[in-house]
């Protein structure tokens, strides 16, 4: 390998760490992660949240068996959302949204919107 | 066991249930079982036709449109299934499916199901839906199909033989937290249709989820099934069947018998192995024996109903 080669490697090497810096701070700065529900081994993770109104929440179903998210009054009611399927619904309101799994209703959860 | 019918206490028709395996019959008389070995099972062997003539077969839990590890092919096990039900020597009348006919209630899935069903000999079909059939946001793709014998309430009876049979839905009304929900209109419904009938008249009631509760944590129980029981007492004949915890579960409360359909799809685990009740995977060989169908037989008519489960082993 002569020189110049393996400088344009090195570039190549540290252009794709500061483009990886840069997605992962981006990442870490945007709301989205803050908004996110994981469902796994049967639970919402977290099962209670806190979120501005206006914001858009996800839920992400991790386990191998399909859930759903509805709501308590009838507001957003997902279908199935089987394995890495995620369900989205804005929260235009402040409020106290309960939510349950219709497939397994122990499952039940809580959004708070200020 | 002998495969005569003998009589057993209660203690020990239960005993004979932990080790029954496959092939038990169980046979319903005044309220308490009594076990008969049975290795004839859906086969055509001779001593089938001592278990007298087939009213129906239950299957459960069928679950078109899972593609897990737990089994990639849940269309190759119905199509066993209904292979071991089109081969039994004498047809059931009817058959019986206690819910999540499909796995995510989508359209393609309940056609699917639908289409397979159809190559039954017997083409007599009752349903109820389970929790899997009903999570499509409008909740119309089961009763669309399906919503007819009940005018799209999901509860509705009818009489075969000289049983009665009560079809109920409790996989509506979900509580947060809670059970299975039957509610009062349907507590009322049920009420006013058995006012009037002879306690003497066998009745078969079937649901998704277990009528009785089995494990609450999981939601395996029905929240007002006491009020259902209080009304079912006074027969003398009683047998609740359901589906939704994949393996059988059994258990006999004065004149009422209640059991559990395993799955034609995939097994579950025990009650309280585990997170939750997901699929459970087992070897491929062990798969076939945890999969079946159950067949209710009318020993003497019209004053008893036995019971046999079969696997697809």
């Amino acid at each position: 390998m002569t020189l110049g080669r393996s400088r344009a490697l090195l570039t190549v090497i540290g252009v794709t760490a500061l483009w990886l810096f840069a997605a992962s701070s981006l990442s870490n700065a945007a709301p989205p992660d803050a908004t996110q529900i994981v469902i796994k081994d049967f639970m919402f993770g977290p099962n209670s949240l806190t979120i501005k109104a206006g914001s858009t929440v996800t839920w992400v179903n991790k386990d191998d068996e399909p859930h759903s998210v509805v709501s308590d009054t009838g507001l957003f009611r997902s279908g199935a959302v089987d394995t890495n399927e995620t369900f989205s619904y804005k929260f235009d309101k402040p409020g106290t949204y309960h939510f349950t799994c219709a497939i397994h209703p122990r499952m039940v959860g809580t959004i708070i919107v200020q | 066991m002998s495969d005569q019918p003998s009589l057993h206490s209660r203690r020990g028709a239960l005993k004979c249930m932990a080790y029954g395996g496959a092939g038990t019959l169980f046979m319903l008389a005044g309220g308490v079982f009594t076990p008969v070995d049975l290795a004839m099972a859906a086969d055509n062997k001779p001593g089938a036709a001592r278990l007298g003539k087939p009213l129906f077969v239950q299957i459960s839990d069928t679950h078109i449109g899972f593609n897990k590890d737990a089994n990639p092919d849940v269309n190759g096990t119905l199509t066993r299934t209904i292979d071991l039900m089109n081969g039994m020597a004498e047809q059931p009348a009817l058959i019986i499916h206690t819910g999540d006919i499909t796995h995510l209630s989508k359209p393609a899935e309940f056609d699917l199901a639908q289409q397979m069903l159809s190559r039954l000999r017997t083409t007599e079909l009752h349903t109820v839906p389970g929790e899997h059939d009903t999570t499509d946001p409008t909740v119309t793709e089961y009763f669309n199909r399906f919503g007819k014998a009940s005018d799209n309430k999901g509860y509705y009876s009818f009489d075969h033989a000289g049983v009665h049979f009560v079809a109920l839905i409790n996989v509506l009304q979900f509580k947060p937290g809670g059970l299975g929900t039957l509610g009062p209109e349907q507590l009322a419904w049920l009420a006013a249709d058995l006012k009037g009938r002879s306690a003497s008249a066998p009745l078969v009631v079937f649901a998704h989820m277990p009528l009785w509760t089995i494990y609450e944590p999981w939601g395996w129980g029905t929240g007002d099934s006491d009020q259902l029981m209080d009304q079912l007492r006074r027969f003398g004949s009683v047998t609740v069947l359901n589906g939704h915890i994949h393996q059988i579960v059994q258990k006999v409360e004065g004149n009422i018998t209640f059991h559990t359909a395993r799955s034609t799809a995939y097994p579950q685990p025990t009650a309280g192995e585990g997170a939750g009740p997901a699929p459970l995977k087992v070897p491929a060989d062990q798969l076939p024996k945890m999969l079946g169908v159950t067949s209710v037989f009318v020993v003497k008519h019209p004053s008893s109903l036995a019971l046999n489960d079969t696997t697809i082993a």
